[in-house]
């Protein structure tokens, strides 16, 4: 069971952006503790991609507080949320596709010799051991990304956000475009990360699949927040009536 | 080769094709190939006269000027942008540069013509201001958020004018002697002195070679065969040595031989006869390559220009400001254009209105028929310094032969298609993006 005494390890608190006038994300206040998975759940254009790049740092929002272990944190850029240690999985994955896996995996924090140089052989190198771990079949570490199938592709980015010791990861639709056995693969991974203690905010359209990766579920509509609910006490059909009337199940309607 | 284009699983023991084994890029040999077959075609056309010591040594200076500014468009069409203003800033570069050195540095800093201070003053004056309007440039297209087309094409006018502006439209020569230096036959390093520097230069290949072999085995990653080491080192010490040979092989008119001892108040021996050797602009161009190519493979700057080309956004996610690394680029480019600046104009031995005049074509062009993808993330620095070569050799074969004018220039337009088609059909042959 999940700890929820202590300080969260994030908490969005009241947070607001919008596009020229329409309201993104409206006053929502979402928080995550250590070893959890919070799943957000909503529809195309409920602002839950939105909300999450405030904490990434893709976006900027325009109002509230992100606190991370209680204390309120800047976040204004992808290097900011990175120095938080905030790593985030696109849906899009994020991955230059001309380069190979190792250069993706290192992009932006190049491993380089004493003579300032960057140190392909070390980060191959390094490449190899951990996805050794994430995907053992992995074998093409000299192709550029895009010769790679979508799961390996999906496993560059995972060991890409698992390398630097990520203490929050935030994973955006992340089987979306997987098979069923890749799918198993991601979902061993993040009990793995659970384990470790990280926090986990998962991004995802499948609510069997929250129901069983998840701990709690926020579900998000016209970018306000509908509710957060322990998945335990819900039914997969509540949470669908949540995303879909914008209400919160009755029996958890105080 | 058929067969072993569908396996792909490297870890199994197979048999590999030569150019495979020898890790040779498939491309840069059909580039090497379409530059052997021009060779040869103009050599017999030309009666033998086109493989001449005297016409490879022009070809290489020649080549130049183009080369430089070809190298820093990779980088710029790398990242998704272009710039057409090269050949009018390289003038407004050799406009400050020849005015500093016939004009302020002599008379308003009183310094007189024929000071050692003039050519090196002027030289830093032109790379500062190349730098800076490259910076320029970079600031309106990464923070302004204007294309590059657009500011390129404006640049393309401005600053061919602010040439005109600066000298009045005037011919401003001769210019300074060091300065001169950097033409090509009034500066080559002599025949002692080339085959050192080609030496040497064999000596750091076979070194880059074997560290990259040595590292590899450090990290238990496969490495080819010994010989095909031993092979490759072989062809690039006898092409850098080759080249050398052939530059040497150039001898300085007698006459002209006569003139320099004289200035010593020396007499000439009899039947004394020495070759130009290695040009010091041809130096110039082959430490730009070597330092562009290490930028482009071993630093974090090269990783990032073709990350954002690749993938802009994921470049951006991952932490690395987009926007400042086009300025960057384009600074560089504009650096490039003041180097190459001193090439173009103290070959002509002045500057003129008119330098540079269609040289963003050239470039482009190089750059491009060297493999540069105008999509963005792919290009080599070789790739384009041998597009250089192709287009000179071109050109200056077919003025050789006597082509008219303007069949020259359509040729070389067909030219720059049809590479580009060739280049189009081998990326679908190979899958490559």
């Amino acid at each position: 069971m999940v700890d929820r005494s202590g300080t969260p390890l994030v908490e969005l608190r009241d947070i607001s952006i919008a596009f020229g006038g329409i309201k993104a994300v409206d006053h929502v206040t979402v928080d995550l503790f250590p070893g959890e998975v919070v799943g957000l759940l909503g529809h195309n254009g409920a602002g839950k991609s939105t909300l999450i790049k405030c904490l990434s740092g893709a976006y900027r929002k325009d109002a509230g507080e992100i606190m991370i272990n209680g204390q309120k944190a800047e976040i204004n850029n992808p290097r900011d949320a990175r120095k938080y240690n905030i790593e985030t999985i696109y849906q899009t994955l994020a991955l230059a596709d001309n380069l190979d896996a190792s250069a993706n995996l290192f992009l932006g924090r190049e491993l380089v010799s004493p003579l300032g140089f960057v140190d392909d052989a070390q980060m191959e190198a390094e490449t190899r051991k951990i996805m050794g771990r994430l995907n053992p079949n992995f074998r093409k570490f000299s192709d550029p990304v895009s010769a790679l199938s979508g799961g390996q592709r999906q496993s560059v980015a995972i060991a890409r956000a698992v390398y630097f010791n990520a203490k929050i990861l935030i994973m955006d639709e992340p089987t979306a475009a997987l098979g069923p056995q890749e799918t198993q693969m991601v979902a061993e991974i993040i009990d793995e990360l659970k384990r470790q203690g990280l926090g986990i905010f998962l991004i995802d359209h499948d609510v069997h699949q929250v129901k069983e990766l998840c701990d709690r579920a926020a579900v998000m509509k016209n970018g306000q927040l509908v509710g957060i609910v322990k998945v335990d006490e819900v039914s997969e059909d509540d949470i669908l009536a949540m995303i879909i009337a914008g209400k919160k199940p009755e029996h958890l309607a105080a | 080769m058929t067969d072993t284009a569908q396996q792909h699983q490297p870890a199994a023991p197979q048999k590999k094709g030569l150019f495979e084994t020898l890790e040779i890029d498939t491309r840069l040999l059909g580039m090497i190939g379409a530059f052997v077959v021009i060779c040869l075609v103009f050599n017999v056309m030309t009666d033998g006269r086109f493989l001449t010591p005297r016409n490879i040594f022009n070809l290489t200076i020649q080549t130049v000027s183009v080369a430089i500014m070809a190298t820093g468009m990779v980088f710029v069409i790398v990242t998704r942008h272009i710039d057409l203003s090269v050949g009018s800033l390289l003038a407004t570069c050799s406009a400050v540069m020849a005015m500093m050195q016939t004009a302020i540095m002599p008379e308003l800093f009183g310094l007189g013509l024929g000071h050692w201070m003039n050519a090196p003053m002027a030289i830093l004056a032109g790379l500062f201001v190349g730098t800076l309007v490259g910076a320029f440039n970079g600031w309106l297209v990464g923070y302004q958020l204007v294309p590059a087309f657009i500011v390129t094409l404006g640049g393309l006018l401005v600053w061919r004018n602010v040439a005109w502006y600066l000298t009045n439209g005037q011919t401003i020569g001769p210019l300074d002697e060091t300065f001169q230096l950097f033409g090509g036959t009034n500066g080559t390093l002599g025949e002692t002195t080339s085959w050192i520097i080609g030496l040497l230069a064999v000596a750091f290949a076979i070194w880059v070679l074997f560290s990259t072999r040595r590292n590899k085995i450090a990290h238990e990653f496969p490495v080819k065969p010994f010989w095909a080491e031993i092979a490759l080192g072989g062809i690039i010490a006898a092409a850098i040595l080759g080249l050398i040979a052939v530059l040497n092989a150039y001898e300085v008119p007698a006459r002209r031989l006569q003139r320099e001892f004289e200035a010593r108040g020396e007499v000439m021996p009899d039947g004394f006869t020495t070759g130009y050797g290695l040009p010091i602009s041809v130096l110039l161009l082959i430490i730009v390559a070597i330092a562009m190519t290490v930028v482009a493979r071993k630093t974090r700057l090269g990783r990032y220009i073709f990350a954002t080309g690749g993938n802009p956004d994921a470049a951006e996610l991952s932490g690395i400001n987009t926007r400042l690394l086009t300025v960057k680029v384009f600074a560089l480019m504009g650096f490039l254009c003041a180097l190459s600046a001193v090439v173009a104009s103290s070959r002509l031995t002045f500057h003129s209105n008119d330098i540079g005049t269609l040289d963003e074509l050239r470039v482009i062009a190089a750059a491009v028929i060297g493999g540069t993808a105008l999509s963005g993330g792919i290009g080599t620095i070789y790739g384009a310094i041998l597009g250089a070569l192709i287009m000179q050799s071109l050109q200056s074969g077919m003025a050789m032969v006597g082509v008219d004018a303007p069949l020259q220039n359509m040729i070389v337009g067909a030219v720059l298609v049809f590479a580009v088609w060739i280049d189009i059909q081998y990326r679908k042959r190979t899958g490559a993006k």
